[in-house]
């Protein structure tokens, strides 16, 4: 399985991400600087987290524009699957891959800290490994994680079912209490309308190795090697 | 370029005056001094570029006598002090690159843009030697909660510090944060980064050799913090709201692509010395990289990067524009790795090189050539160094607990002090910084000390900021040793063996007889406790004239300080689980409650000596405690420090989510002082019922006190008899203090 991070200038989890790929799925993936203009062949496209470009403009907006985008743009359209973390949801949401914007924490400060998630779906390239309604630990580290879109928008999505996880509660619950950043119905990530475009606020390379506190993110890495080929 | 000759007519149009002499902050001895170094009148740039070199900030010219003073070697260090960082060995061919450096004065005036270049220049010493920046500390001080610009203050440089940090990707593992009147007018923002190299891929700031590139690389030059150093080497006055221009700003972003395009550099054999430009820019870099290699150097500043259009000599020497570094490269190596840094969409330009004359010729066209021609040696040593007057401070009477008054109840005075600004919950401001991007964070913010795993290995480094300011106010010698101990002991908590210390010595003005008693005092307590612990000084920085209107703060060195264990998986935390294990306190319980946070809090006092610390009780408890996590031996460990032994139990209950019943407390001493008194050198250790024997049994061999005080379990933290205190009320207490302060506007 060929899998590509691409870096931007400002990516900080590529290195973080590149390690999970590789313990998950036996190989390590090319690291494809944005510069480029032609991806190498792959099987899945990763797309990290980090401060693209200082995120100095809406975050994402300028990496929406290096040349490697519009490569992986294409290879999105043609079906292989992208996986967007942070950062890189706010890169995709720039491209239109997925639907909704990511705007600023409500309580305006950067948020680091565990959440719990629900698995909304396990039909998924990316979370077949986990059961239905399951709640994982997974952390965030953002500034403008607060999902939002217009009313048809979000009507569409939940319509659809691409909501791949919500924030909640210890038990499963979906409140105020446990939404971190305003995200509209808790959305933490959502898929695009074939399921095989991922994007997601929280980071499940940041707990994917016991020594760190938690294995709940592995379990998308896993579900991707059973998945992709 | 051309001799010596300098115009300085035809340069400036003015000649120095008196006047424009003290406005560089140099008195008029040390002018006579500079008069007879180049043996005529300086140029205005000159005059410039000696004044951030003599200044306070750069030259240590009030401290330097007494720094010799701190043990700066051992087996384990690879680079002392005199470098952009301290360097320490870690074995297998690692090595830790580490220093911590204040931003005080820009911080209170800019608190956002303070901070965050504080952050960005500490990472720039790191990177500059070879190592990759893996973790930050900071250590803050901001005035009392009733100070109308506290809120502000926090909230600036907390944002500042995450808002920097976050951006490059380095993740804020932890640090220390008080609050306290005395440092109204001069709030303090330390910041440390601890770099990871390989011992043989270090890099240093000696320019050796002759008719090399020399080459400035990363962001352009402008005309922010122009006497940076200057300010930061003066007090505060009623105009220092004026000084707002000297704060420089940061730019994160361009760090980020400064940092990968110096280690893509660095991993090739391009560089002969490499120095970020930090306080006093170009000029104390050039100086510096010169001097160390026994080289003059020609600048040509027509070439340097500007941001901004007619820029002088002056102001380009004294800029202190963030996000820039210089270098020496091996000739012919220019156009590769200028390639590097296009691809990073950095500035690269050839700005000199090096030449044999031992002078720093620096020229300027539209300013009609040659605008400075110093020797550099001259410049780089010639600073004076004052033995400045002191008197030493005389530490109070020991407090007597019979004379502290009783509290209502033990637990109600507990979540009381749990409830504090001393001592509540950190979380709103560490939650603001990104303390896991690495994927290596194993001990995050909360703990003793944070551990980040050594990327690749099972090796941790434990990380720890300390000092205690109502110690050394009270008693500087105390004080200083109480500071470096503190944090051995914080490391060892963790099970890591304490390698090396940098420290960042913040203290008022040094003119002043008193606050030099301080400096001294503190020194030379650090001195006998770096000596006993071995555990010596690589790297460090002194913030002085920390005083606004006459008010000075608290003596304020903070230790920063580096461990190692061989396996992460080995670690101990503070965090009790489970239920039955023997809660044991290793160390001597003798109620001391001068200084304490109990009388702040609840005695609403603050007299009496510190805590004194017995550096040979202190090795033999800590050695124990550490071979005991090694062995496997203890649940949870955590130090006593600040609110005595009920509060690090408190701690480790809300840490876990797992209560404690304690004994009643039946010894001579009043019963809140064995609970809340600060006596130093002691642990709280949770140990599962099978292994207490043996423990006490160790304890005893050793002549080392060690006492049973209760046991674990439940969701309470009970004493006996008493109803107890359920966690959720004493989690609401810790957690609360914070976020309610800030958040009301």
């Amino acid at each position: 399985m060929k899998t590509s991070v691409i870096v931007f200038p400002g990516s900080n989890c590529d290195r973080d991400v590149a390690v999970s790929l590789e313990q998950s799925l036996g190989t390590a993936p090319d690291m494809v600087w944005h510069g480029m203009t032609d991806m190498p062949s792959s099987d899945l496209i990763v797309l990290p987290g980090g401060f693209s470009y200082g995120d100095y403009l809406r975050c994402g907006a300028m990496a929406a524009h290096s040349p490697i985008m519009r490569d992986v743009v294409k290879m999105a359209r043609d079906g292989v699957p992208v996986l967007g973390i942070c950062n890189g949801f706010q890169i995709l949401t720039e491209t239109g891959l997925l639907p909704g914007v990511l705007i600023r924490n409500n309580s305006l400060h950067f948020i680091c800290r565990d959440v719990s998630l629900r698995v909304e779906r396990n039909d998924t390239l990316f979370a077949n490994r986990y059961e239905m309604r399951e709640v994982i630990k997974v952390p965030i580290a953002h500034h403008d994680g607060n999902y939002f879109a217009d009313d048809d928008t979000l009507a569409r999505v939940e319509g659809e079912g691409r909501v791949a996880f919500r924030y909640c509660g210890a038990e499963g619950q979906i409140d105020d209490q446990s939404n971190p950043n305003g995200s509209l119905n808790n959305i933490a990530g959502v898929y695009n309308d074939t399921g095989r475009i991922l994007g997601l606020m929280p980071h499940p390379e940041r707990l994917s190795d016991p020594a760190l506190g938690g294995i709940d993110g592995k379990g998308m890495f896993e579900s991707l090697l059973q998945t992709v080929h | 370029m051309t001799e010596a000759a300098i115009d300085i007519e035809k340069e400036t149009g003015s000649a120095i005056t008196p006047e424009l002499v003290a406005e560089h902050g140099l008195t008029t001895d040390e002018y006579d001094r500079l008069l007879e170094i180049i043996g005529r009148e300086p140029s205005v740039t000159e005059l410039g570029i000696f004044s951030v070199m003599w200044s306070e900030h750069c030259s240590y010219k009030s401290s330097r006598f007494w720094l010799k003073k701190l043990p700066t070697t051992g087996p384990q260090v690879i680079c002392g002090p005199g470098e952009n960082a301290g360097v320490v060995d870690l074995g297998d061919g690692d090595a830790a690159i580490f220093k911590m450096e204040s931003h005080n004065h820009p911080s209170y005036i800019e608190p956002y843009q303070g901070a965050a270049t504080g952050v960005g220049g500490i990472m720039r010493d790191v990177f500059t030697m070879g190592a990759r920046p893996i973790a930050n500390m900071n250590a803050l001080r901001f005035g009392s909660p009733d100070h109308p610009k506290t809120r502000h203050l926090v909230s600036g440089v907390v944002a500042g510090i995450g808002g920097y940090g976050n951006c490059i990707g380095v993740p804020t593992v932890g640090g220390e944060t008080n609050f306290d009147a005395r440092y109204n007018g001069n709030i303090l923002v330390n910041a440390m980064c601890v770099g990871l190299a390989k011992t043989d891929n270090i890099f240093y700031s000696a320019a050796k050799g002759v008719g090399l590139p020399v080459v400035y690389v990363g962001s352009k030059t402008g005309r922010d913090g122009i006497h940076g150093a200057t300010m930061a080497s003066a007090e505060f006055d009623d105009d220092t709201d004026e000084k707002r221009p000297t704060v420089q700003v940061g730019d994160p972003f361009t760090e980020k692509l400064l940092v990968e395009a110096c280690l893509e550099l660095m991993a090739t054999d391009m560089i002969i010395a490499i120095q970020d430009m930090g306080a006093a820019g170009l000029t104390s870099s050039s100086v510096e990289m010169a001097d160390k290699g026994g080289v003059g150097f020609n600048l040509d500043l027509d070439k340097v990067p500007q941001r901004e259009a007619n820029m002088t000599a002056y102001e380009m020497m004294l800029s202190e524009s963030q996000e820039r570094m210089l270098m020496v490269l091996r000739p012919g190596t220019e156009q590769a790795a200028e390639e590097i840094f296009r691809k990073w969409d950095l500035d690269f330009a050839i700005v000199g090189e090096t030449t044999d004359s031992g002078r720093l010729i620096v020229s300027h066209s539209s300013e009609g050539g040659v605008v400075a021609d110093l020797p550099v040696a001259k410049l780089a040593d010639s600073a004076p160094v004052y033995e400045r007057p002191w008197v030493k401070t005389t530490p109070p009477e020991t407090l007597d607990p019979k004379d502290v008054k009783t509290p209502d109840s033990l637990l109600g005075a507990l979540a009381q002090m749990m409830g504090s600004p001393h001592l509540c919950s950190r979380r709103w401001i560490w939650e603001q910084y990104d303390h896991m991007v690495m994927a290596d964070t194993v001990a995050r913010p909360g703990g003793d000390a944070a551990m980040v795993r050594v990327h690749g290995t099972n090796k941790g480094l434990a990380i720890s900021c300390d000092v205690t300011p109502r110690y050394t106010q009270a008693d500087p010698y105390e004080g200083g040793k109480q500071a470096v101990t503190e944090c051995w002991r914080n490391l060892t908590a963790t099970g890591a063996k304490p390698l090396a210390i940098t420290d960042c010595l913040n203290f008022g003005n040094p003119e002043r007889p008193e606050i030099m008693g301080q400096f001294v005092g503190a020194i030379e307590g650090m001195a006998e406790a770096i000596s006993a612990l071995d555990f010596p000084v690589v790297s460090g920085n002194v913030s002085l004239y920390n005083e606004t209107q006459g008010e000075a703060i608290p003596p304020t060195p903070a230790i920063g300080g580096i461990g190692l264990i061989d396996d992460v998986a080995k670690r101990a935390n503070i965090a009790l689980t489970g239920s039955g294990d023997r809660l044991i306190v290793i160390g001597a319980n003798k109620g001391h409650l001068g200084q304490s946070i109990y009388l702040d809090v609840i005695a609403e006092d603050a007299k009496g000596a510190p805590p004194r610390v017995n550096l040979a009780d202190e090795i033999k408890a800590g050695n124990m405690v550490r071979s005991l996590i090694h062995a496997g031996k203890v649940r949870a460990v955590h130090d006593v420090s600040d609110g005595g032994l009920l509060v690090a139990i408190a701690e480790m209950a809300l840490a876990g989510g797992t209560g404690a019943h304690l004994n009643v407390y039946e010894g001579d001493l009043p019963a809140h002082a064995f609970w809340f008194g600060e006596d130093q050198g002691r642990y709280v250790l949770a140990v599962p019922m099978q292994n207490v024997d043996s423990i006490l049994d160790q304890a005893r061999a050793l002549a080392l006190p060690a006492l049973k005080v209760g046991r674990t379990g439940g969701d309470k933290l009970s004493i006996e008899e008493s109803g107890g205190i359920a966690l959720s009320e004493l989690r609401e207490a810790h957690e609360g203090w914070l976020p309610n302060y800030m958040e009301i506007s």
